[in-house]
């Protein structure tokens, strides 16, 4: 199967080892993995913040750079979930996948090969929790279930902590962040202490945006916590 | 008024100055959250409920004017006099008419958001008349001369120390008191003159039912009912979104109102009014203020179905750490976000983008309103519309000339890097906002776009 | 046009198309309904008595007889405790009544509330202006949740209804739950078990 892999704009400039991370790890599953070179964004940071109708150019572009392959699969659960609701492709939008999620439910891995042996806080972003359903949210009264936790379970050594809210949003939220500044940071500082608070050495996550906001809080704070994309978790050792 | 207002990314500031103050009130909210969650767990068809109840209200807005006729029908067959108000400004008119063709001067008012969102209390206090909020926490917040900041625990940004200082100015109770039993009781003592001497009382309304013609209102307190039982004249307000088809759907949304709003399986009462007792004048006034507009607006509509739980602000993180004054609206919170700029887009332009569309509002509504949804078509509506502010159009236009061009993304990419690592101060300043709080994330030596090229992909493998 | 048929043109041509309503299910209920109610009814600061009879109830009253003033009630069997005839002109005269024993219809066992109407009523002020509530009930009248009870109601002609769960409270000053907010600050439901089915 021929795997185009999508590579959120702000990973490719600013965390390339999350990227290089799942492409590994995808070749290792045994997939033959193309990254088009020309490909920019998914058009999502404008679309949010109310200018949806200047995303044509990049819309186009995705298609153009994607439409040839049997799955699109991205690191980024709010890239995929913009362009599974938004893209004016339906085929695209039927094909792509978040790398979690293509992990357990396409090519349905048991096991990994891989050793991490830390205390790690898991951080449900949003979108691909709330919107990819990749794991159960807390406000609903259905059965439990997480691909992420499934995936986790799998890496030897890796202590997953509990928390004391599960699934509160981390304050990111796009040009929020520096619209809203204050709510913002105050949003991030709050994971952060309760992280802290239950031990984590790494928060994980399958949205590097989200990880990005609590690194910078983190750095800020001179905390000894650090951030790590669930991609490099699982392709750890 | 709107171009003076502070926007909520200003009000959210100002209150995020004072840290410990924000998580008192994150935490109280957060609380009320888990209180709903420990209640919805228990109700083993919580999700059917919810669907339920969606359904109910979907059906009702798609027949609302046939509904809206049936119910006036067998509300005046129940002797109940009912005035159509279009707007707030008429809403106003029609209840100091009654109060004056009463020779009334004063009275008392249980919990009505609707009366806020038309701003009946200073409307009538400009008319020489005396309003009493009743409910604890409105009786609070008008001795405070502020509005609401929630619309089922009104006065959740206070503390009990504030509210023993205004009782002692207000009540005479003892300074530094602040036992919330001894003020609750110091509250019951004053508003009981009240209740016994008031010869009007105006009550909002949850539920009105279109099979029957009565209409249910719901509270812990008895102060609706209070007011209602004693007086010569009960004025029933409410939205004309309020109505359900049939008397045993409430059934369905008494099971889920309180436990959504407060954890409560059911609120202490929930008085179904039918008919005026013997001698007793009973008005109901429906209110369209803009719900009929809404009601046009596909993507909006479903907004309507709202049943004023409040759990969607309870859940909200942006809410809990900005509380409700934050969007300087009668309404506050998702729900408020959506509702809003159908009132005013001007002036509420700013309210949809307070969110980080995380969903978690949605998944609490007992209705299922897509709320989340709905603030990202409001924000794609008020950019069309002109809301946005200049720049913000500029710096987006920028973004997309950029992002569509891939030699120039490429180009920015690298120059971005370049300034980060080598002159990080014309970035890490005052100017920019995401430094305020933040570290900005390390440049890496190359993009992923850039290793690929040199590596062509290949896995640490080969 | 007056704002009615303003209001109700502009809804007409508004309205999305129709959809139809869902059914509602009645889930079952899963432990037995004295047990429900009275665990609901304790969390909720009511106090449940069982009953054998209006005599035993007569009794637990007498031996509380110095707590309350003026005792009223609607239950011409409690006449030799409280005032069963009661005359009054208008509703405030009932400010003073510390104790007010009244009957229901029925019992909900998911929120323990009851249900009742203007017909067992002197006056619809009485179970909110009295600063103590007793509430009458047969144990026979009890159903599983809001969906049997609106069944049980079905199409009633009452003026006025009100389901009454536990005493009147507030939770506004900081959270914390006070009880006696308006309405009476206890309530007792003595429940009438004759043990006889």
């Amino acid at each position: 199967m021929k795997v185009g892999l999508f590579i959120p704009c702000y990973i490719d400039q600013f965390y390339p080892q999350v990227a290089i991370a799942t492409l590994q790890l995808l070749e290792r599953a045994g997939c033959e993995v193309v990254y088009p070179p020309n490909q920019t964004c998914c058009g999502q940071p404008m679309a949010n913040s109310g200018f949806e109708h200047l995303t044509k150019g990049c819309n186009d572009l995705f298609i153009e750079n994607f439409h040839e392959f049997d799955y699109i699969v991205s690191p980024s659960g709010s890239c995929v979930l913009h362009i599974k609701d938004h893209s004016p492709s339906i085929p695209v939008r039927n094909k792509i996948y978040e790398l979690v999620e293509f992990l357990t439910d396409v090519l349905k891995i048991e096991k990994l090969d891989a050793s991490f042996p830390h205390k790690v806080g898991l951080h449900q972003s949003c979108h691909g929790q709330r919107g990819l359903k990749l794991s159960q949210m807390t406000e609903l009264m259905d059965p439990a279930f997480s691909k992420p936790e499934k995936l986790l379970s799998m890496v030897k050594g890796l202590e997953l902590i509990e928390l004391s809210r599960k699934d509160e949003c981390c304050g990111f939220g796009g040009t929020f962040c520096v619209a809203e500044e204050a709510v913002s940071v105050k949003m991030g500082k709050d994971r952060v202490t309760d992280h802290t608070l239950h031990g984590a050495e790494y928060i994980t996550a399958a949205d590097m945006s989200c990880l990005m906001h609590l690194e910078g809080i983190l750095q800020r704070q001179k905390s000894p916590l650090k951030v790590i994309h669930i991609a490099e978790i699982l392709n750890a050792g | 008024m709107s171009s003076n207002h502070k926007d909520h990314a200003a009000l959210a500031g100002q209150f995020n100055k004072d840290e410990d103050r924000v998580d008192w009130h994150d935490q109280t909210l957060w609380w009320v959250r888990q209180k709903r969650d420990k209640a919805a767990h228990q109700v083993t068809d919580w999700e059917v409920l919810r669907e339920t109840a969606s359904g109910i209200k979907n059906n009702t807005l798609s027949r609302l004017s046939e509904y809206l006729l049936q119910f006036e029908e067998q509300a005046i067959r129940n002797g109940v006099i009912v005035h159509w108000a279009a707007d707030a400004r008429e809403h106003n008119e029609i209840v100091t008419t009654l109060l004056k063709k009463n020779k009334v001067d004063r009275i008392v008012k249980s919990k009505s958001m609707l009366t806020e969102e038309c701003h009946l209390n200073d409307h009538l206090e400009q008319q020489g008349i005396e309003v009493i909020d009743t409910d604890l926490g409105e009786r609070i917040v008008q001795l405070a001369g502020e509005p609401p900041s929630h619309i089922v625990l009104p006065c959740i940004h206070k503390k009990k120390e504030e509210i023993g200082d205004l009782f002692h100015e207000h009540l005479g109770t003892p300074e530094g008191n602040a036992d919330p039993q001894f003020l609750t009781r110091a509250a019951r003592l004053h508003l009981r003159e009240k209740f016994l001497t008031r010869k009007i009382a105006i009550t909002g309304v949850n539920f009105a039912i279109a099979e029957t013609g009565e209409f249910v209102v719901c509270t812990n307190e008895g102060n609706a009912d209070m007011g209602a039982h004693l007086a010569d004249v009960h004025i029933a307000c409410m939205g004309i979104e309020k109505i359900i088809p049939e008397r045993r759907h409430l059934g369905v949304f008494l099971r889920l109102l309180a436990r959504s709003a407060t954890g409560q399986p059911i609120t202490t009462y929930s008085s179904h009014f039918r008919s005026p007792r013997k001698g007793q004048e009973m008005h109901l006034v429906l209110v369209d203020n803009g719900r009929s507009v809404q009601l046009g607006r596909e993507a909006f509509r479903n907004s309507l179905k709202c049943i004023r739980c409040g759990a969607c602000m309870n859940t909200c993180p942006v809410y809990r750490k900005s509380g409700g004054h934050s969007y300087h609206t009668a309404i506050a919170g998702p729900i408020g976000a959506i509702l809003a700029p159908n009132l005013d887009m001007k002036q509420y332009a700013d309210l949809p983008f307070a969110s980080t569309l995380c969903g978690s509002c949605s998944n609490v509504c007992p209705v299922k309103i897509d709320i989340h949804d709905q603030l990202y078509k409001w924000r794609q509506v008020i950019v069309q519309e002109g809301n946005a502010p200049a720049a913000k159009k500029a710096s987006m236009q920028a973004m997309n000339w950029v992002l569509s061009h891939p030699s120039v993304y490429h180009a920015a990419g690298k120059a971005g890097r370049w300034v980060l690592k080598n002159t990080p101060f014309a970035v890490n300043n005052r100017l920019n906002p995401w430094y305020k709080q933040r570290e900005m994330p390390e440049p890496p030596k190359e993009s992923f776009g850039e290793w690929y090229k040199k590596n062509k992909g290949r896995s640490k493998n080969e | 046009m007056n704002s009615r048929e303003k209001i109700l043109a502009a809804v007409k041509n508004s309205q999305p198309p129709l959809m139809e309503l869902p059914p509602v299910h009645v889930p079952p209920m899963e432990s037995s309904l004295l047990e429900k109610f009275s665990s609901v009814l304790a969390s909720i600061g009511g106090t449940l008595f069982v009953v054998r009879d209006f005599a035993a109830i007569g009794k637990i009253l007498e031996e509380r007889a110095g707590e309350f003033k003026r005792i009223v009630s609607t239950c011409p069997e409690l006449s030799a405790v409280a005032e069963t005839d009661i005359r009054y002109n208008a509703p405030q005269e009932f400010a003073d009544i510390d104790l007010a024993i009244i009957r229901a219809h029925f019992g909900v066992a998911e929120n323990a509330a009851v249900w009742v109407t203007e017909d067992l009523l002197p006056e619809r002020a009485l179970p909110f202006i009295c600063e103590h509530l007793a509430v009458v009930l047969h144990r026979k009248d009890l159903v599983a949740t809001m969906h049997e009870a609106y069944e049980r109601i079905g199409s009633a002609d009452y003026g006025f209804g009100v389901f009454i769960a536990g005493p009147s409270k507030t939770a506004d000053i900081e959270q914390s739950l006070v009880l006696g907010a308006h309405g009476p600050g206890t309530m007792m439901i003595f429940l009438l078990d004759s043990g006889s089915y």
